[in-house]
């Protein structure tokens, strides 16, 4: 790997594994009480059975920018202190960590709605695939959601 | 008769369905995405599944459906995502 990426702009697409300590050092800040850490991971179970692992496809240009859309949006809608978000394409196993949402704050409830907004936005406005390879070595697409701009996410 | 060229890329389960991930398209102007789409139908008739589910991309903005093309445009086709 070519050096640590160092997340100064909160948003990353990455196909290494997602160096959670930079990602926690990132949202630090003098005037947050709390910290939210969301971690997606590869899980054993999907809509067609077993899983052995799941290959992620990102329009990364596309991606970068709706991920940076959500990161703003978060920033505008709450008084949170800093947010970072960081998603992982390629090839991954079972346990790995697909996405890690980072939200600092002075109190917690906002970070942990802010946090939780991200990754339901993230579902329906980033412009990312899953493939899962079943038991039985087959590789399926997950149906996933209409892609909606991150712009018109609602607050929950 | 002039013609509109543009670059076709497909994510997801539409590269599965073009057998490809990009190719160029050249439509009669004036053309639309949805021109565009009817294209890419003809061509690979495994995409007509994703009718109604997939929306694209203009060199990387989401499009209405009926958005101008004027030739150079990088057009992604979008089937539904799953991210997270």
């Amino acid at each position: 790997m070519a050096g640590r990426p160092k997340l100064a702009s909160g948003i990353l697409l990455t196909p290494d594994e997602i160096p959670l300590d930079v990602v926690i050092r990132s949202v630090a800040h003098p005037g947050t009480g709390a910290t939210v850490l969301f971690l997606g991971t590869v899980r054993d179970t999907g809509e067609d059975g077993r899983v052995r692992g799941i290959t992620y496809e990102a329009y990364v240009p596309m991606a970068e920018k709706s991920l940076a859309e959500i990161r703003s949006a978060i920033l505008r809608r709450w008084p949170v202190k800093k947010v970072t978000i960081v998603h992982r394409f390629g090839r991954l196993k079972l346990e790995d960590i697909s996405v890690a949402i980072a939200v600092s704050s002075a109190h917690r409830a906002e970070a942990f709605e802010a946090c939780r907004f991200a990754i339901e936005t993230i579902k329906k406005s980033v412009p990312i695939w899953k493939k899962e390879t079943l038991a039985t070595g087959a590789g399926v697409w997950v149906k996933g959601k209409e892609i909606v701009e991150a712009s018109s996410a609602r607050r929950k | 008769m002039e013609s509109v060229r543009v670059r076709v890329v497909y994510f997801g389960i539409a590269k599965d369905l073009a057998g490809r991930r990009e190719e160029e398209f050249s439509l009669t102007a004036p053309a639309s995405t949805e021109d565009l789409l009817s294209e890419t139908e003809k061509r690979h008739a495994g995409l007509r599944r994703l009718r109604g589910l997939a929306r694209v991309a203009v060199n990387e903005e989401l499009a209405g459906e009926s958005l101008q093309l004027l030739g150079g445009e990088r057009v992604a086709i979008l089937p539904p995502v799953a991210g997270g």
